[in-house]
């Protein structure tokens, strides 16, 4: 018996699309459904948008969007500056490049949790750098430290994440870098260009589809991320993530929908974030990525 | 020279900020009482090791447990992402971008947007508070990270071996464990030890899947946390980072050229 191409094709993939798929969008869609408030079980057999309209006109729920907008577009502004510099260090060669690229990849195995607790362990009030400055005669008592954990413009969970996503987005910027060469900005510096005017009209604009689909990754992961904010937060205003999941376990059920309606407006976000980052990386595939 | 120079003690900075986190967490481990404003111990002492290790703190459990929970999600993962990364590398085909989107986006959309509705869907299948349960909620982000490196690990197989192993006579299963499998290994093995670290670091699936019956390692950590035991937290961070770390030691060798793109492609 031979099977047709297409058959073939089908028969590879039916696997994980119905494993995936299955758990994927039957947990979006029983989402969607009950932040529709349908639960035929409970008698409730009229979807209607009365989660939504309560969760939008809700100052706790606008604040909690807002700060974790914040914490996503800020996070990854600073990260993809750093990284870019990081990376334009790392091309070049100079004692001890090996073993910051080694640190590089060691921070990308690290899970999220232990660096908030070691951001945590540093920039609290009685954390080492606090001991630091009372060390140094700049502070008399803990509560003279600034407060950068807990804190309302969500210092240390950015530190955190800029801790984490600067070798990431570094990473990808330097393996395209690697890919795109040297010569272009050659060219470029030979017809008069300075450095500066090299990186920003020829290697960046080369870098950009790159660093947009980063900035994607970093930005979903970053607005949606749960255990972050829970350890290095502020009691009020909540990140999203942690108001919606709080709304879940509350002992009030009439709340459930309403934190079903947040959980689809984070998948919302996290959905245009796919489109960014598939719209800017080419699929792996034959005939795609042959150079 | 300058730029040399300069060069130095940007490098010497990235290097301290990317470790120092990671310093109070060791200092902890090994402290004994540290208090404000010591700048360090004034006592060592091993004792958040051994309550670490001892029966009560539950501690070598969890890290079983969670051993075992990310090894299952590992072998799951290869067994539906081995083949659909052979489809997306070898072939095009009408619906790829549809396909590969599909197999994407689970990786991407933040975890709370999922556990949810997903929980709501275990509790009817009485998945919920069981190690399956956990293991089926990590297929979610790992089964995209393992399909989209064998796919990536197939676009450069070259087929024709197992043609003529067929032409020779070799049976399906013979061409796959003597020709596909020796020459897609290097691959796989760095995919199911990324998987497995994927798995490995998740928090809020287990969380609220397992419902606090399922407690792995990051759940423990995070209750020592938030007790205020820095020591033993310290002691169990150490303990936590270490697959990582052993995993970075046994991929390096292979983590240069072609394959270094793979390493981060969607975990942020």
């Amino acid at each position: 018996m031979t099977l047709t191409k297409r058959t073939r094709i089908i028969l590879l993939l039916a696997p994980a699309l119905v494993l995936l798929g299955g758990l994927f969008f039957s947990a979006l869609g029983l989402g969607l459904l009950r932040s529709l408030r349908y639960m035929p079980s409970i008698g409730l057999s009229e979807p209607d948008l009365a989660a939504y309209i309560a969760v939008l006109s809700s100052p706790g729920f606008l604040a909690s969007l807002g700060l974790s907008l914040w914490i996503a577009g800020a996070s990854t502004l600073i990260s993809v500056m750093i990284a870019l510099g990081a990376a334009l260090l790392l091309r070049q060669t100079f004692p001890g490049r090996q073993f910051i690229a080694f640190l590089f990849q060691l921070n990308l195995t690290i899970p999220h949790i232990v660096g908030a607790i070691g951001i945590l362990y540093l920039f609290s009030q009685s954390g080492a750098f606090a001991r630091l400055a009372f060390a140094g005669g700049l502070i008399g008592r803990p509560g003279d430290f600034p407060a950068l954990v807990h804190d309302p413009f969500a210092i240390g969970i950015i530190l955190q994440y800029v801790w984490k996503e600067v070798p990431f987005i570094g990473l990808i910027l330097l393996a395209n870098m690697q890919a795109i060469g040297e010569d272009h900005e050659s060219t470029a510096r030979s017809l008069g260009a300075t450095r500066w005017q090299a990186f920003v009209h020829v290697l960046l604009p080369m870098l950009m589809p790159g660093l947009v689909a980063a900035s994607a990754l970093v930005f979903a992961f970053a607005f949606g991320a749960y255990e972050i904010p829970l350890i290095l937060g502020a009691s009020a205003p909540e990140a999203l993530p942690v108001l919606a999941y709080r709304s879940y376990t509350d002992v009030d059920l009439a709340a459930r929908p309403e934190a079903m309606a947040m959980a689809m407006i984070i998948a919302l976000l996290g959905g245009a974030m796919v489109l960014v980052y598939a719209r800017f990386t080419r699929p792996a595939g034959r005939g795609r990525n042959a150079r | 020279m300058r730029a040399d120079v300069f060069r130095l003690i940007a490098g010497i900075t990235l290097a301290l900020w990317l470790v120092l986190p990671l310093v109070p967490l060791a200092i902890w481990s090994f402290a004994h009482g540290w208090r404000f404003p010591d700048i360090l111990p004034r006592d060592w002492s091993l004792k958040a090791w051994a309550y670490a290790f001892s029966p009560t703190s539950g501690v070598v459990g969890s890290l079983g447990l969670t051993l075992f929970i990310a090894a299952a999600t590992t072998v799951l993962a290869a067994l539906v992402g081995v083949p659909a990364g052979r489809a997306l590398g070898l072939h095009a085909f009408r619906g790829k971008a549809i396909v590969t989107l599909v197999l994407l986006a689970p990786a991407i959309v933040p975890g709370i947007a999922v556990a949810l509705g997903l929980h709501g869907v275990f509790l009817r299948l009485g998945l919920t508070g069981t190690v399956s349960g956990v293991i089926l909620a990590h297929l979610i982000p790992v089964i995209p990270y393992m399909t989209l490196i064998m796919a990536s690990v197939f676009s450069s197989f070259d087929t024709t071996y197992e043609d003529q192993a067929r032409s020779l006579g070799a049976r399906p299963h013979q061409v796959f464990i003597h020709v596909t499998l020796p020459a897609i290994l290097p691959g796989l093995m760095i995919g199911a030890l990324f998987a497995f670290l994927v798995s490995w670091s998740q928090y809020l699936l287990t969380l609220s899947i397992g419902g606090g019956r399922v407690q792995t390692l990051p759940l423990t950590l995070f209750t020592f946390a938030s007790s205020g035991r820095n020591d033993v937290t310290g002691a169990i961070a150490m303990i936590y980072i270490l697959p990582g770390l052993l995993v970075l030691l046994l991929t390096a060798r292979h983590l240069t050229g072609r394959n270094a793109a793979l390493t981060p492609r969607v975990a942020p």
